[in-house]
């Protein structure tokens, strides 16, 4: 049974009821199972003391090798501040096509002047969830503003954004879907669909 | 050109970096690749075809510059994008200078990469095969950068072969924006002294103590605020050439002092005693009928016979028409590379308006058509309306029916944005250079819908 497991991998205490939101939505978004995996352990080596950021790019590495037993998919959620090389932050990153996902809640709270009202908070967590876990089925960005697939480049255009796919997303994942269920024992290595 | 057919390649030699760059980008729906070195980077840059290559700057064995030098060279319709951990403006500026489309520094914005990106993709305009060809058919109608296919232009451009070889004074005759100044570059460039300065002086743009200082340079307390020597003009283009222009407007005081100059091949500098030896070849040029002037005693004969060695009379636009063609085709290439901006032609309508028009301003007016239709342009393909010119000119033409105000080709603009945004306000409004606000504002005041997918606008 293909599973997704979602693990708060934050250095806080962990935000049970926002975790069963994002539980609820995702498991109805992409009509999976989702169980909660509730680890102590956290990712290693991933923060860049210079930026104090954590790469996305190595707690990918690290959630691929530590994906728990049973889950198909694992989608990390921290409170850590995320970046790229190459970009000053990200809400997030996710393996195309692959095992692992992860989503920092730490920018989408608000610029840290003004707290936004919890549900909005709820909102944008869960939509970039989806997004990130739309990544590692193979949905890459739309073009539609609304649709939770659109590149998020910040918090404007995350909030612009509902927290589903739009029907051609939808459609385009449930095709996708069909794919890799036929071709579900090469799909073991989540680089595998990378260049 | 779909983004999947938008190849991108990533050089730097931290895998942390190509595996990042590259898994951000894909999700955008670019085929990516990557190589962690120069070397690889030019292998891969000879076996695919790329669109996009995005290089670290400093690598380890071939630097990124040498890789952006030796990838345009060898593809030089490929973008290529500069990226470094650290802004030197020296680095900056060698990159740009060898054909970087941009330099960024690490790390940058998230919006700012995609935007980025995004506007390569559109304004990258690919070498057509007709382009290859235009090249090829040109080659022989060219003298440096002048282009031309008229018979009487031919006669001027082996006259000035000739002319570039000898060390004689040349006087360049022709109305304002016939390519008086192009000329005495070209001839410079063909001349024996082509590896000497070039220096320019524009007579006409300065007061006649300023231009005597300028020409002629000056000593330490010359005036007051001369707090050290200076060296003019004439020195600085020692060995080389000096070129004059506007000669026809210098005061009586200075043609004396040119005609002393000229005759003894020796200046002064203002407030100095001292004759210094120059060794200058001078090209003079003038829209002024200098023939007259002399005549109506506005001019030194003398000095006429010592500039009017060799003549080259630019014929005006209007006198020979067929070059018109050649400069469109000239022009939309040389400015869509330089506007990034992709510009093919003109519509058989806007051309029959071209060849029609009387161009009081000559090339220079023809030019300015053309870059002002380039920015309007909503195809590669310039229209009639983007030309702004009436529909009959000349002499006896009535008022034009609908002058193009500065308003309409706001809109325009602003309508051809919004179409390459596919209607996306905020990446418009980067692109113009305003804010959010007033490009609403703007929207509303001239009526155009937003709508996704297509820039609406009625015109
Ligand atoms: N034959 C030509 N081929 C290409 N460009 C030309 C030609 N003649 C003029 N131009 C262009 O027209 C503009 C005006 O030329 P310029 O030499 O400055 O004219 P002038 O000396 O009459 O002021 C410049 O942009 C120049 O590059
Ligand atoms: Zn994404
Ligand atoms: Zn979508």
């Amino acid at each position: 049974m293909k599973e997704i497991a979602i693990w708060w991998i934050g250095a806080s205490g962990v935000a049970v009821d926002l975790l069963e939101v994002v539980q609820r939505r995702v498991a109805g978004e992409f009509g999976l199972p989702v169980g909660a995996h509730l680890s102590a352990e956290r990712p290693e080596g991933s923060l860049d003391p210079r930026r104090r950021q954590h790469s996305s790019t190595k707690i990918l590495h690290w959630l691929a090798e530590h994906r728990p037993a049973g889950a198909d998919r694992v989608l990390a959620i921290t409170d850590a501040d995320l970046f790229i090389p190459i970009l000053t932050f990200v809400f997030g990153e996710a393996h195309l096509k692959g095992r692992a996902a992860v989503v920092s809640t730490a920018r989408l709270a608000g610029d840290g002047l003004m707290l936004p009202d919890p549900a909005r908070f709820r909102a944008r967590v869960v939509t970039e969830c989806v997004h990130e876990l739309g990544h590692t089925f193979g949905l890459l960005h739309c073009q539609s503003t609304r649709c939770a697939m659109a590149r998020s480049p910040g918090l404007r255009e995350v909030d612009a954004k509902n927290e589903t796919l739009c029907p051609a997303c939808r459609e385009r994942y449930l095709e996708l879907a069909t794919e890799n269920g036929e071709n579900d024992e090469q799909e073991k290595h989540p680089h595998s669909g990378r260049r | 050109m779909s983004k999947k057919n938008t190849h991108i390649l990533v050089v730097d030699d931290e895998e942390i970096v190509r595996e990042s760059l590259s898994g951000w980008l894909e999700k955008d729906g670019y085929t990516l690749a990557s190589a962690p070195d120069g070397p690889s980077a030019l292998k891969e840059l000879e076996a695919g075809t790329w669109s996009i290559i995005l290089c670290d700057l400093k690598m380890p064995g071939m630097d990124g510059l040498e890789v952006l030098d030796r990838a345009r060279k060898l593809h030089p319709e490929i973008a290529v994008v500069i990226m470094t951990a650290f802004a030197t403006v020296d680095t900056a500026v060698n990159a740009m200078k060898l054909g970087a489309f941009d330099y960024l520094v690490k790390p940058f914005d998230p919006e700012e990469l995609s935007l980025m990106i995004q506007k390569i993709v559109s304004q990258q305009s690919l070498v057509r095969e007709n382009t290859i060809l235009r090249k090829a058919l040109r080659r022989d109608y060219r003298f440096r950068d002048l282009v031309s296919k008229s018979p009487a232009m031919q006669a001027v451009f082996d006259l000035a072969r000739t002319a570039a070889r000898s060390p004689s004074t040349i006087l360049v005759l022709g109305e304002s924006g016939t390519g008086k100044e192009l000329m005495a570059r070209a001839i410079h460039a063909e001349s024996p002294r082509h590896e000497r300065p070039f220096v320019e002086v524009s007579c006409a743009a300065l007061t006649e103590t300023l231009l005597e200082s300028e020409l002629f340079g000056y000593e330490k307390g010359a005036f007051t605020g001369a707090a050290a020597r200076r060296e003019g003009k004439f020195e600085a283009a020692n060995e080389g050439t000096l070129f004059l222009d506007e000669i026809g407007d210098i005061s009586p005081k200075l043609q004396m002092d040119l005609l002393r100059v000229l005759e003894e091949r020796k200046v002064t500098r203002v407030g100095g005693t001292e004759l210094v030896p120059v060794d200058v070849r001078i090209i003079a040029a003038t829209n002024r009928d200098l023939k007259k002037a002399v005549q109506e005693e506005r001019f030194r004969q003398d000095l006429y016979y010592r500039l009017n060695v060799i003549t080259i009379t630019l014929p005006p636009l209007r006198d020979r028409r067929e070059d018109i063609p050649i400069l469109v085709d000239h022009f939309l290439e040389t400015l869509g590379v330089e506007m990034k901006r992709d510009a093919e032609g003109v519509s058989a309508e806007a051309m029959a308006l071209l060849l029609a028009h009387d161009w009081p301003g000559n090339v220079r007016e023809l030019r300015n058509v053309l870059e002002r239709g380039i920015v309007v342009a909503k195809e590669p393909i310039l229209q009639v309306s983007d030309l702004g010119l009436s529909l009959s000119s000349g002499p006896h033409a009535p008022a034009p029916a609908h002058p193009a105000s500065l308003a309409e080709i706001e809109k325009q603009y602003i309508a051809s944005v919004l179409q390459q945004t596919d209607g996306n306000v905020t990446h418009a409004a980067r692109i113009l250079d305003i804010d959010r606000v007033t490009l609403y504002s703007k929207i509303r005041k001239y009526g155009l819908r937003k709508v996704e997918g297509e820039a609406a606008g009625e015109s």
